[in-house]
């Protein structure tokens, strides 16, 4: 399969029917070893992406993952703190791309997907556990992998790893461990 | 009737829980509650330098370890621009082992999907031809289960002598116990009944929620990463990916069994045709220098320090790399901000994304066939929950 | 000399204590707690090749009221803490545990917030077996060193003393102590 032929014309073919349908919400293209990403808006994403999946020379069909990233503490945190990448498969085209968002705030939350991907439920639930952003119009955002007792949202720069020191005969005081203080 | 099921249930597959609501026998609806195995891998790899989150791809999807090394392996290759580096007896013997793992995957999948259907003597025949892969992992990496054999670069060592009569004789050895299998299962009345026309999707729908792997190809759509996105010279291997046709337990079962012949024989291709040369790319500063040079070698001994301790920076910027995986297509999404630690390593599940179709697959169905579908799904909670 | 030589044929003599720990440690019946990978390799000590059945262990019980032994095989997550203390706390007396392989025992390779740092914060361990997953054999290893212990106990006084049961409306597992970690990850002190 020549893939390189194909890439290229489906990266124009992309930019080009968003930048019509949607002028002004693509903010800029990122290839990165050889892949191809496009940043949008937030509040544009929804229809963006029934639009490519709707849209019969594109048809993406397949929502493989939905991921998020934290920036925070990073030189680029001020472009957004969150970054959210959606990667969309084309299985007629047998072409893969990303599309990223990226927000500055966990409100600001691009729209659910649910309505266009089953699967997009999970995921953004998944999101929402790990990573606190609130996706809107999403039926049922409530915790997911995470114990219910679990305050916070574990990916966030800001939630330590909660690292628990083992012990060992030369901390044993500090270390201290017994059936009565389990913790210390 | 509201019915809780699991965590701790033999057919669950692990520590999944399902509340059920029950008109009579037939499912109302389906909820499943995960994280019962919740292990935060994706954050304690945010904490560890590139090589060093390495071991913990294999504890994520635990039937298939060697698929999931090849996926972190693939994406931090990829970060580091170095995937020209490779030399082809390391990407062969990968494609090797992940056959392997396949069959392993599958084997262990048929073993206790059978026996969740009563069918007792296929868990004890697949788990007796799966000791004989467990050898080979054991023979590359002195670990039964958890190889972690790659390594970013290339493998650990080279395989040993011995290697290659073990792969053939089990090439030679399972096609025979492949078609037992199928002689006891394909037309066994009790089997039949149990997954034929249980658990159907149709393939708009499998599309929709995001299935991958048999559980996708079950429904007719053929969807393989190995072909679609070729990795490791999976272009150079000559194999069919099967489909099925009415998207039922049964045909999800035919896709597997299909696959495991298909594996053999990319295994047969590579165990032929494995190239000589070295095992592990000459990438200094990123893979540690063969173990000769470093005793003899002033730069060797000091690259092979530097990277223990401190490990090797990786360019800002994140790539998508997906494997294909037993159980479907596994992603690793991997984001660097410049430094020896990733930014963000995230897993694609397919076990987290099939397992989401689930409450759509058995609605309206009896509460026995919740057992039949959770099996056809092939789900690991290891990797669900990660 | 002696009582011996009056007792007939067909008759021998012990003590209740080791008749008792005799057919105790012949038929442990173990619960099968899988929970990761090491369930896996339980399974496979269950499978063809290393064959459980040879203790007197063939059969896996699915319902902690039928079990005597818990082998905690895998990762035990904070969420897991309760259900595994619940089920500990429906298996009837006499019970072991076996801690199998190092998440189990000690957390392993992973130390974060969702991750219990041992079952032995949570229930008492008789046997723990190391290993990333144990090999079977280790296992089996394990299983023999608990019959060991087995033969020691006494009916009268148990190794173990069970606390009172507790009442099934209290989640136990908090009982016992979960530890409170605050969200910036540092240890309570």
């Amino acid at each position: 399969m020549n893939l390189s032929i194909d890439a290229s014309f489906m990266e124009q073919s992309i930019t080009d029917f968003l930048n019509n349908k949607f002028p002004g919400k693509v903010l800029g293209d990122y290839t990165y070893r050889g892949q191809f990403s496009l940043y949008v808006t937030a509040d544009a994403l929804y229809e963006i992406a029934l639009a490519l999946k709707e849209e019969a020379a594109l048809s993406f069909d397949f929502l493989v993952d939905i991921c998020s990233v934290d920036h925070l503490g990073k030189a680029w945190e001020s472009e957004g703190r969150y970054e959210i990448v959606y990667t969309l498969l084309s299985l007629e085209h047998t072409y893969r791309f990303m599309l990223r968002v990226k927000i500055a705030d966990h409100t600001v939350a691009p729209q659910s997907l649910c309505d266009i991907w089953h699967s997009a439920n999970w995921l953004e639930r998944e999101v929402w556990d790990m990573m606190g952003i609130e996706f809107k119009k999403h039926p049922n955002l409530t915790k997911i992998v995470t114990d219910d007792d679990l305050e916070g949202h574990p990916l966030r720069k800001d939630f330590g790893l909660v690292y628990e020191e083992p012990q060992f005969s030369h901390n044993h005081d500090e270390v201290l461990i017994t059936p009565d203080n389990p913790n210390h | 009737m509201t019915l809780n099921m699991g965590p701790q249930h033999p057919s669950t597959h692990g520590v999944l829980r399902l509340v059920l609501e029950l008109d009579g026998e037939t499912v109302v609806s389906c909820k499943p509650i995960l994280g019962y195995l919740h292990t935060g891998i994706e954050k304690e790899m945010e904490t560890k330098l590139y090589y060093k989150s390495l071991p913990m791809t294999d504890r994520m999807d635990y039937m298939s370890p060697m698929s999931n090394n090849l996926g972190f392996c693939l994406a931090v290759e990829k970060l580091l621009g170095i995937e020209e580096e490779i030399p082809a007896r390391a990407k062969w013997v990968r494609v090797l082992m992940a056959e392997m793992t396949r069959i392993n995957s599958h084997l262990v999948w048929l073993g206790t999907h059978a026996l969740d259907l009563g069918a007792m003597s296929m868990f004890f025949y697949t788990f007796r031809d799966r000791e004989l892969i467990l050898d080979m992992y054991e023979m590359l990496s002195g670990q039964r289960m958890m190889a972690t054999y790659f390594r970013i670069g290339g493998l650990m060592l080279d395989v040993p002598k011995g290697f290659d009569k073990a792969v053939r004789k089990f090439i030679k050895y399972q096609p025979g116990r492949i078609d037992e299998f199928e002689d006891l299962l394909n037309n066994n009345r009790i089997w039949q009944m149990r997954t034929m026309g249980v658990a159907k999707i149709s393939a708009e729908d499998a599309i929709n929620c995001g299935l991958t792997g048999p559980s996708l190809r079950g429904s007719g759509v053929k969807y393989d990463v190995r072909k679609a996105f070729p990795y490791s010279d999976y272009d150079k291997f000559d194999f069919q990916v099967p489909i099925g046709k009415s998207g039922d337990v049964y045909s999800r079962y035919l896709v597997r069994m299909f696959e495991m012949r298909e594996s053999l024989k990319i295994a047969e291709q590579a165990i032929d045709g494995l190239p000589e040369g070295s095992h592990i790319a000459h990438v200094p500063g990123v893979v540690l220098p063969p173990r000769e040079d470093m005793l003899g070698k002033m730069e060797s001994l000091i690259y092979h320090f530097k990277i223990i301790t401190d490990g090797f920076k990786v360019p800002r910027g994140s790539v998508y790399v997906p494997v294909e995986s037993g159980k479907g297509e596994m992603g690793f999404f991997i984001d660097s901000d410049g430094t020896n630690i990733p930014n963000r390593v995230r897993v694609r599940p397919p076990s987290f994304v099939n397992l989401s179709a689930l409450a759509k697959l058995v609605k309206g169905r009896l509460l026995a066939d919740v057992v039949a579908a959770i099996g056809s799904i092939d789900i690991v909670l290891g990797e669900v929950d990660r | 000399m002696g009582l011996e030589e009056k007792i007939p044929d067909g008759i021998a003599l012990t003590t209740l204590d080791a008749m008792v720990n005799w057919a105790r440690k012949r038929s442990v019946w173990p619960l099968g707690f899988g929970l990761a990978c090491c369930a896996i390799e339980m399974m496979s000590t269950i499978a063809s090749r290393f064959d459980m059945a040879r203790f007197g262990m063939e059969v896996m019980r699915s319902s902690p009221r039928q079990a005597d032994l818990m082998i905690v095989a895998g990762r035990v997550s904070n969420k897991m803490v309760p259900v595994l203390r619940r089920l500990y706390d429906q298996m009837p007396n006499p019970k072991w545990v076996i801690s199998m392989g190092a998440c189990a025992s000690c957390g392993g390779i992973f130390n974060n917030y969702a991750i219990k740092q041992g079952v032995d914060r949570v229930v008492p361990v008789d046997i723990y077996v190391p290993g990333c997953p144990p090999r079977p054999e280790q296992l089996i290893d394990g299983i023999l060193m608990l019959y060991k212990k087995i033969e020691k106990e006494s009916v009268k006084r148990p190794l173990i003393t069970q606390p009172n049961a507790q009442t099934q409306d209290e989640r136990p597992g908090e009982v016992s102590g979960q530890p409170h970690r605050n969200p910036s990850g540092e240890l309570n002190k």
